[in-house]
């Protein structure tokens, strides 16, 4: 039993990181219809920028922060500088661009950092807390506080703000959107902003744990990726029912099978899954963009 | 109020507007009937900035609006109803009017809200409701009540009457008629010239992305040609 509880616990972690770049996928693709490939390079920068400016001699908060922007100004440089000049493109070019900004960040991230592995301190110790058989550290505790918080904020800015609307209206009809005046292409900068942020929150909370390289943000992308079309692509709480999906499964398959058999396991389902319900779990029967 | 010259728009590089010269007067209601794919939606389109324009200038209260941004235009008080209503279906209707004054957050927000339900009760009843759940005819006033919380000085109307039972068209064409009280000048894009005639003040007839003949209203409905070609007379 708390064999089981320790898997339930380490799954919703790594769940909660899946949910935040399934996050970052949907946010993107409902403002845009893309599908943001470099989405994991996202959180690499997060937790790559923290330690280097943590090494720099930059106290945590400030470090985590101006990482947040880094990735931020890197989000929105992607969109001004690849995807809307190709703006018209069909939506497997704009897929292939994506993929190439991904390849292009994790170069420019060797040579800005380097090739090693790295972490830096939990943020409150790593004495783990013992429930009911099963540990957990603080630090996990972190990743599912962020998570939470980054979810009930983006619900109160998409219900209760008219920005918010707009992005909605933005994803739903962009033709109308710009006949009542949203600037869409505004909605898309701040659409690409705003993944970007959640992707590198999510690699500040998380690099105690996983640790980061250069490297980690293809799987990352992937899982991320999984996650957001198992829940169902342009649906926010699809995102997190999806990430939190893609994590247990994969502790469970860990912890009772293999670690070898965890990704695997991971994709397994979702294609079973997918078979059934084509659209995802909380996906429309029809995406209609005009 | 508004003025076009020579205007010209292309789909890749296929031309379907061949340089159309036409005129809104402020408080007119002005007509374009034409057939489909005639060009009149590709010519609202224009106006409002959603369509790239080859050649030509728009003037929209003494302003060339040609090169602006869709919702700089909006700004301006250029306001669109679109053809096929294209409302937002995932939103509420009480959303879909407050995002047709999405450049506005002030007091008017909520009067012209409440303007709107006094000229549409029926939206009143169903503000918390899916706007996609609507009926064509609910969807309709929505999308025309959608642009006038955009405080119009000038409101394009692409064919309101397009899939309605004729007892809404007459309900719609009633709402479009009485916008001059609102001082709203009005440009109405129609297939169902006769509707759209009888409540215009002047009218232009088009024909394959060019104006083949204009004048009243009136004079319109009475021409043999007019008669002949679309009143089916
Ligand atoms: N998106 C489009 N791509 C290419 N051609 C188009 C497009 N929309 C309209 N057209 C063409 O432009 C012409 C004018 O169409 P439109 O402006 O919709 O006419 P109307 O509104 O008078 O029916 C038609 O020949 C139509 O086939
Ligand atoms: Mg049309």
């Amino acid at each position: 039993m708390s064999e089981l509880l320790q898997f339930l616990l380490s799954g919703i972690t790594v769940g909660a990181v899946y949910a935040l770049v399934a996050l970052g996928f949907t946010i993107i693709f409902n403002a845009s219809g893309v599908i943001n490939f470099a989405q994991g390079e996202f959180v690499m920068l997060g937790g790559m920028s923290t330690v280097f400016l943590l090494d720099a001699g930059v106290p945590m908060l400030p470090a985590a922060v101006a990482a947040i922007a880094i990735a931020c100004a890197v989000g929105i440089a992607l969109n001004k500088l690849a995807i809307q000049p190709a703006r018209g493109a069909s939506v497997v070019t704009l897929i292939i661009i994506t993929i190439g900004a991904s390849i292009f960040l994790r170069g420019a991230a060797q040579i800005v950092f380097d090739k090693q592995i790295h972490r830096f301190e939990s943020f409150s110790g790593d004495e783990p807390f013992v429930i009911g058989g099963a540990t957990i550290l603080p630090q996990s505790l972190w990743v599912m506080a962020g998570a939470v918080a980054v979810f009930a904020g983006l619900y109160l800015f998409f219900t209760r703000s008219l920005l918010g609307k707009a992005v909605l209206a933005t994803a739903n009809n962009p033709l109308a959107a710009r006949l009542v005046g949203v600037n869409t292409n505004f909605v898309m900068t701040l659409s690409f902003a705003m993944s970007a942020a959640i992707g590198a929150f999510a690699g500040v909370l998380v690099t105690p744990i996983t640790l980061t390289s250069y490297d980690i943000g293809i799987a990352l992308a992937l899982k991320g990726f999984a996650a957001a079309v198992l829940g169902g692509m342009g649906n926010p709480f699809g995102a997190l029912v999806g990430g939190l999906l893609v994590g247990l499964i994969e502790a469970m398959t860990a912890g009772y099978i293999s670690s070898a058999y965890k990704d695997a396991a991971a994709f397994i389902v979702i294609l079973a899954v997918l078979f059934v319900m084509p659209h995802g779990i909380f996906g429309r029967a029809t995406v209609e963009r005009v | 109020m508004l003025s076009i010259e020579g205007l010209r728009s292309k789909y890749g590089r296929i031309e379907v507007l061949h340089g159309i010269d036409l005129e809104v007067g402020s408080g007119e209601i002005v007509t374009v009937v034409g057939a489909n794919g005639a060009g009149k939606t590709t010519l609202l389109r224009c106006l409002s900035g959603v369509q790239p324009v080859a050649a030509g200038t728009i003037t929209f209260r003494g302003e060339d609006i040609s090169r602006l941004p869709a919702h700089r235009r909006v700004g301006l008080g250029l306001a669109q109803s679109p053809e096929g209503r294209q409302i937002f279906t995932n939103l509420t209707v009480e959303d879909n009017l407050r995002l047709g004054a999405y450049l506005y957050s002030d007091d008017r927000v909520d009067t012209d809200m409440a303007d709107a339900f006094a000229m549409f009760p029926v939206l009143r009843e169903k503000r918390n409701l899916n706007a996609g759940g609507l009926s064509g005819g609910q969807q309709q006033m929505l999308a025309i009540a959608r642009a006038l919380m955009a405080r119009p000085v000038c409101l394009l109307l692409d064919e309101p009457s397009m899939g309605l039972a004729p007892i809404l068209v007459d309900q719609i064409l009633e709402v479009v008629k009485n916008l001059r009280s609102l001082e709203v000048t009005t440009l109405l894009v129609e297939q169902n010239a006769f509707a759209a005639l009888s409540i215009a003040d002047r009218g232009y007839v088009m024909e394959t992305g060019r104006i083949t003949m204009s004048g009243p209203a009136e004079e319109l409905i009475a021409d043999p040609r007019v008669r002949a070609a679309y009143l089916g007379i």
